[in-house]
């Protein structure tokens, strides 16, 4: 039982750096934008974050500036794509590379800096329930909040008027415009959060996760989010599903390793992925739902004059 | 406008004519240009860093006869060839390549350049003005697996791996004989993360393994993940490139490092006075390339003069890490008692030591 339960839990930690990036972009790209710059906000915000953490020794004010420092690099991204009316998918890759390169320059002497992660919150007696307890009532305050910007994003985007607007950005700009609102301020809202988001995911793996800056250290996810929300065809809902059913494969195939199943582990390596694959086409195969979902004006500049 | 451009324009000429003559008159007393290509950011702890602080010490020992300049994050691939050929054009008389996928463009380059030297470090392919280094890495594996097997009370150890190499398997298979030479119980689990560099998942790997019983963990990857996890989990660690205490205080028992500074000088030095010949270096605990970091204080005072003991005995030649009898997995006596591993099938090693548990990927 213990056994299950320590995979469940690093489930959710393995899983919890994607549902934050793969949830902000998922908001960008229901307003239109496609931003594939979500490696390099994340690890931008991983550095800030470990950064002043590490001078100010205050975690909180360390995910603060990831945070910001996220929203910040998406700011870029926005003023290319958006006020420039740059190609989005170029600007995207640009923001990457730019993303890792800065990195590595802001982390220059953050790398022999070791942190002390951020301590569990056990909720009073809750926690003390079997397999609940230490599941769901003693976990790390940014599990939780990822708990709660799931919920809040869900309700935003499918219970709000804001949420409505936004999404009828995505599908059509020209319409949203004729009724009297500015595409142009929505999605840059919608890709400030995005970018917010991905700093926040970068902030779990610098502060919480693995407590130490090393170059790259991001190592990809940024990418595997960005494919979630394609998979999970744009729905809250199954972004969870997809992160944690990467995480938790991931969790699994050392487990079956540790255990010393006769598999190869390079086969076992690519089970992440394939899982994650084949389970949300599977439950997403149904053409219309994603004709339905997937924003109409997608990585489209979008020309105000025309 | 025009005249404060041809005025550019001529201080621009006077610059680059000056700097011509000047490099001519420096010429006489030129210091060997020595140059390193890295495959990772230099970063504080792991291979590496290493590297450069073998090249560190180069420079500190022969001074002003030498002047280097490195080149990190270089991807394996055609862009090192392109690294190496830069530094060769620029007149380096002296090129180290550090990484194993740099075998082959090193070859390359070299043949263009016969009178430029280049040292490729873990490759098995030599020329006329190419030699290879590597180091024993597994006498401290050994070693370190000593102090583990002395430590452990689950009697599980875990090992977080990046590639099934003959390297890392040697590694694998030296630090489980030095635990079972204390503690014939131990089992080691290994988990492959077919990975170098990937905190979260050697993380992840570290945190599975010390939830199936291990309470002593190492690495063979690049960060310092697993010796994190270990301090967070209250359970031991043994750190491999570089010290890694400072990550794991408590944790950390000592780690297999290894150091490069006194082969880069000697190599310098033998290519200034013209006595360099290509050769096929692979040195060890007794040549000083590698060491045992200092030993965690909890380790007990007999165990540490233990370890010392078995130290030197790798220098003076009376214990060997791969000394038989040794069986493999299947119980099979593959190293008969008192034989030895040629470096040869040492370099080609592709099975597993008895006590490691699960089946090696092929």
């Amino acid at each position: 039982m213990d056994t299950i339960v320590g995979i469940l839990l690093a489930t959710l930690g393995a899983g919890t750096p994607l549902v934050f990036a793969a949830l902000g972009e998922l908001v960008s790209e229901k307003s239109g934008v496609l931003n594939l710059g979500v490696e390099g906000m994340m690890i931008v915000g991983a550095v800030c974050g470990f950064a002043v953490a590490a001078e100010s020794g205050s975690l909180w004010l360390g995910v603060i500036t990831s945070i910001v420092a996220g929203a910040g690099t998406a700011l870029l991204f926005g003023v290319l794509t958006l006020t420039f009316q740059a190609n989005q998918v170029a600007a995207g890759l640009a923001l990457t590379i730019f993303g890792v390169g800065l990195s590595a320059y802001i982390g220059l002497d953050y790398t022999s800096v070791a942190l002390t992660g951020m301590a569990q919150i056990h909720i009073p007696l809750l926690s003390e329930l079997p397999i609940v307890g230490p599941l769901l009532f003693s976990l790390d305050p940014l599990l939780y909040l990822s708990f709660v910007c799931f919920a809040a994003i869900t309700y935003f985007l499918y219970r709000t008027k804001a949420g409505l607007l936004l999404r009828a950005v995505g599908e059509s700009p020209e319409s949203a415009l004729s009724l009297g609102y500015s595409v142009i301020a929505i999605r840059y809202m919608a890709v400030l959060f995005g970018g917010a988001m991905a700093g926040l995911g970068g902030a779990y793996l610098a502060l919480v996760y693995t407590p130490l800056w090393v170059e790259a250290m991001t190592a990809g996810r940024g990418w595997i989010a960005l494919a979630l929300v394609v998979f999970a065809t744009w729905r809250p809902a199954r972004v969870m599903i997809g992160a944690y059913l990467f995480g938790g494969v991931t969790i699994i195939q050392f487990h079956v390793q540790g255990f010393g199943v006769d598999i190869p582990s390079q086969l076992l390596s690519t089970l992440p992925y394939l899982a994650t694959i084949v389970v949300l086409v599977l439950i997403s195969r149904d053409i219309n739902t994603i004709r339905l979902n997937a924003p109409a004006s997608l990585g489209k500049a979008y020309h105000p004059s025309v | 406008m025009k005249l404060r451009i041809f005025y550019k324009l001529g201080m621009r000429a006077v610059a680059g004519l000056a700097s011509i003559v000047l490099s001519l008159t420096a010429f006489a007393a030129d210091p060997l240009k020595v140059g390193f290509v890295y495959v990772s950011p230099i970063g504080d702890a792991g291979w590496t860093y290493q590297h450069d602080q073998g090249r560190l010490e180069m420079e500190k020992r022969l001074g002003d006869k030498v002047q280097t300049k490195y080149i990190e994050s270089v991807p394996e691939g055609g862009e090192s060839e392109r690294v190496i050929r830069q530094f060769a054009t620029d007149g380096y008389g002296l090129i180290f390549t550090t990484s194993f996928g740099y075998m082959n463009p090193t070859i390359k380059v070299a043949k263009q350049f016969p009178n430029v030297v280049f040292e490729h470090a873990t490759g098995y392919k030599t020329a006329k003005n190419v030699g290879t280094y590597v180091a024993r890495f597994y006498e401290g594996r050994y070693l370190a697996g000593i102090v583990a097997g002395k430590m452990t009370k689950s009697n599980v150890a875990g090992y977080v791996a990046a590639f099934p190499i003959p390297e890392v398997l040697r590694g694998i298979n030296a630090f489980t004989l030095g635990m079972r030479s204390v503690n014939p119980a131990v089992t080691v689990k290994v988990i492959w993360v077919n990975s170098w560099f990937d905190p979260g998942r050697e993380r992840e790997a570290a945190d599975v393994l010390i939830a199936q019983g291990a309470d002593v963990v190492t690495h063979h990857t690049d960060s310092t993940a697993v010796v994190q996890a270990a301090e967070e989990a209250g359970v031991w660690s043994v750190g491999y490139h570089s010290d890694m205490s400072k990550y794991g205080p408590k944790s950390h028992l000592t780690a297999a490092t290894h150091h490069w500074g006194n082969y880069y000088a000697k190599v310098a030095e033998d290519v200034l006075a013209g006595t360099w010949k290509s050769s096929n270096i692979w040195w060890g605990i007794k040549e000083g390339m590698i060491k045992l970091a200092p030993l965690n204080p909890a380790v007990p005072a007999e165990v540490q003069a233990y370890v010392m003991e078995q130290e030197m005995g790798i220098k003076d030649g009376a214990v060997h890490p791969f000394r038989g009898p040794i069986k493999n997995q299947d119980g099979e006596e593959v190293v008969a008692a008192g034989a030895v591993l040629s470096d040869e099938e040492l370099a080609t090693m592709e099975w597993y030591v008895e006590g490691v548990e699960g089946k090696l990927p092929k």
